[in-house]
């Protein structure tokens, strides 16, 4: 067992802990917003831990595609969850008791979008 | 090594299966999206896995394609349920 190899099992194992617990919480969370947490955050993490730990094991030019893809997922897991959270938000699908403050009521009462603010969520 | 790339792809299975629990049970179309792209997403883990496995840099690709093709379909269908959803 290489230094190499030690790095590479502590960094695989610690990626796959990571998007378990990522699916965890995407089973456990009560809304959807709450599930976007957990569907982005440690998965883009285990995502990153296990394609170093891969990256580490090849020459560099593939190293340097893997990284690629990880720097993509980086980038898009915020573009989804905010795609994803406004669905959300105006389809009404959110509980509102959760909500300690709701900074997006405002500006879709003023503008004429559609979203539950104006009219009652009809979750 | 081959412990750890079998203890690896156990966890990413046990984790697929907690997404599979979602996305059978999700109530809402979002949920299914979400859970959707963490499915995605684990793949990527599995082909990257796979990729250490063999030490060759060559289904690297294959792993980049699915993160992109993941993306892209989990932004234009919850921009599809955006304006479905609104009347359940």
């Amino acid at each position: 067992m290489t230094v190499t190899d030690v790095v590479t099992a502590v960094l695989l194992l610690g990626g796959a802990l990571s998007c378990l617990l990522g699916a965890l919480g995407l089973v456990r969370f009560p809304d959807v917003p709450a599930r976007l947490q957990a569907a982005t955050k440690p998965q883009t993490l285990g995502l990153l831990l296990i394609l170093v730990g891969t990256a580490i094991r090849l020459e560099f030019e593939s190293a340097a595609t893997l990284l690629l893809v990880v720097a993509f997922q980086i980038i898009t897991a915020p573009v989804i969850s905010q795609i994803v959270g406004r669905s959300a938000y105006r389809a009404g699908t959110m509980r509102r008791d959760d909500l300690v403050v709701d900074e997006l009521a405002d500006p879709m009462a003023r503008s004429d979008l559609p979203g539950p603010a104006r009219d009652d969520p009809s979750s | 090594m081959t412990v750890v790339f079998t203890v690896t792809l156990a966890i990413l299975a046990a984790a697929g299966l907690l997404t599979m629990l979602r996305l059978l049970r999700g109530p809402t179309t979002l949920d299914r999206i979400t859970a959707l792209d963490v499915l995605v997403v684990l793949i990527v883990c599995g082909g990257a896995v796979y990729v250490a496995i063999n030490q060759d840099g060559s289904n690297i690709p294959l792993v980049a394609a699915v993160a992109l093709i993941g993306f892209v379909g989990s932004a234009t269908a919850a921009r599809l349920v955006e304006r479905g959803e609104r009347h359940r």
